[in-house]
């Protein structure tokens, strides 16, 4: 029996996302994944550096399709999950003022800080609104000439953007009551500090869908450059992971490592300019940023420039916030997830006293971390 | 958390420089401000929190939708293929 994708019949967007979930191609591509997976002279160690690979995986069940030789090691791509406590607890700090509105996007609701998360904040009456897009930030700022409206940035290289686009605006508007508290990290770091560690298994890359529509396919040049491992930059549906997987594969089997773009219809190899340029003149890359898991990593995250500081809530706000770093639970094994080296099920807290209701480490909060995802899935052993 | 959707652009406001796109079904307003090409009526394009960040090819999403389908076709001619998600 033959079954038809309905390439042509749909005229809205729904068509671009069935017809790359289709159960018949997913399984065509992991039957040729099988295939070509005998011809493995060694295992495969695949990163999916982002939390929406992650999210696919364990959805459409993909994990469960692969042989045994091909491993997924869940990365350290969901700003949610790699958010380090101190700068919840800034969030944390700011929001209490008395005279402040705190906006930021949905995830970091529930992230536990030292102090409790935003969700706690707010329970004790703190302002904090959480924005479908930053461009709603002008509205709350215009509607409140009287309070500081703080803005909680945070995101990778996809979100980045946005937050330049916003504080354009402001300035354009001359909008003198909105502040930001920039947390945008980068993607590229992480990964030297994961591929440059001793007991790292990972030999491939799935690299992220829209960070890449942003950046485009050349920051990913240098790691290939230094590392040659096989490196693909991915779509986010299920029909285009698994077409990824078997083109890590290939290359593997031929001994071609490469960086190739699986997710063409959207990412080509210098991204979106404008929005790179509009980063550029709003924001720089700082010395050091705190990782959650993997800790200090020099040059991984951005902050306002100094031209923009009187924009910046870190220096507006700079004598109430705590500077000092923080720990994570001891139980949590995050950081090793992160790197690759544990499963979410390595860690003994698991299901048990961490669980979404009542998340200990961060790779339980956002729904696209490797904990949350293996535990809303089902993935309990 | 950058999950970008893909989206049609139903209308387009060219003095506030945004478009009207309609994602599954649902209609929303979003900025132009990230666009660097030019974007028409009817095309595709990848919406993130409230932002229009970059065109889709439809020809190319079509291109690799026609290659599965093919590729299916010649699966179902091998008698041997099994179906290692829904097999017991
Ligand atoms: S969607 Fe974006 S933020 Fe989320 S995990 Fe992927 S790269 Fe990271
Ligand atoms: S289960 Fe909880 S405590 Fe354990 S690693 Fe995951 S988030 Fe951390």
């Amino acid at each position: 029996m033959k079954k038809n994708m309905s390439i042509h019949s749909t005229k809205n967007s729904a068509f671009l996302i069935n017809s790359f979930r289709d159960k018949n191609t997913i399984l065509a591509l992991a039957e040729k994944i099988v295939i070509e997976s005998k011809k493995l002279p060694h295992d495969l160690y695949m990163m999916e550096v982002c939390g929406g690979h992650t999210h696919t995986l364990m959805k459409y069940g993909l994990t469960k399709l692969l042989p045994k030789n091909i491993h997924c090691i869940h990365g350290p791509g969901c700003p949610v999950c790699i958010m380090p406590k101190n700068r919840i607890n800034q969030a944390y700090e700011i929001a209490m003022q008395k005279d402040v509105i705190l906006l930021t996007l949905g995830d970091m609701l529930k992230v536990p800080g030292s102090k409790g998360s935003l969700q706690h904040a707010r329970s004790l009456g703190a302002e904090i609104g959480f924005l479908y897009s930053p461009l709603q930030a002008i509205e709350v700022a215009q509607k409140n000439p009287n309070k500081k409206v703080v803005y909680f940035a945070i995101g990778f290289e996809t979100t980045t953007p946005m937050t330049a686009a916003l504080l354009q605006k402001a300035i354009e508007l001359k909008i003198n009551n909105l502040f930001f508290h920039i947390n945008h990290v980068l993607v590229p770091p992480p990964l030297y500090t994961i591929l440059d560690s001793k007991d790292t298994k990972v030999n491939s890359l799935i690299a992220p869908s829209h960070v890449s529509v942003i950046t485009g396919s050349k920051i990913y040049e240098p790691i290939f450059e230094k590392y040659q491992i096989p490196i693909v930059v991915s779509g986010f549906e299920p029909v285009d992971m698994m077409q990824s997987i078997l083109m890590l594969v290939q290359q593997v089997v031929n001994n071609t490592p490469k960086l190739e773009i699986q997710y063409s219809r959207v990412v080509n190899t210098n991204g979106n300019l404008k929005a790179q340029k509009l980063v550029k003149t709003f924001m720089e890359t700082r010395e050091e940023f705190q990782w959650r898991g993997l800790g200090n990593i020099p040059y991984s995250a951005l902050r306002l420039k100094k031209e923009f500081a009187k924009y910046d809530a870190e220096i507006i706000f700079d004598s109430i916030l705590s500077k000092e770093n923080i720990q994570d639970n001891r139980a949590c094994r995050c950081g090793d997830i992160l790197r690759g080296i544990a499963k979410p099920l390595d860690c003994k807290v698991f299901g048990k006293s961490c669980t979404p209701q009542n998340p200990l480490g961060s790779c339980m909060v956002s729904s696209e971390g490797a904990c949350a995802a293996y535990y809303k899935y089902g993935y309990t052993n | 958390m950058c999950l970008a959707i893909p989206s049609q652009v139903i209308s387009i406001d060219k003095s506030k420089n945004t478009a009207t796109v309609e994602t599954l079904g649902v209609q929303r307003e979003a900025s132009l401000d990230l666009m660097q090409d030019e974007i028409k009526i009817g095309e595709y394009v990848l919406l993130h929190i409230g932002y229009i960040m970059s065109k889709i090819d439809k020809e190319d999403a079509l291109e690799s939708l026609k290659l599965y389908q093919q590729m299916i076709e010649n699966m179902e001619d091998e008698e041997e293929y099994v179906d290692p998600l829904y097999k017991k």
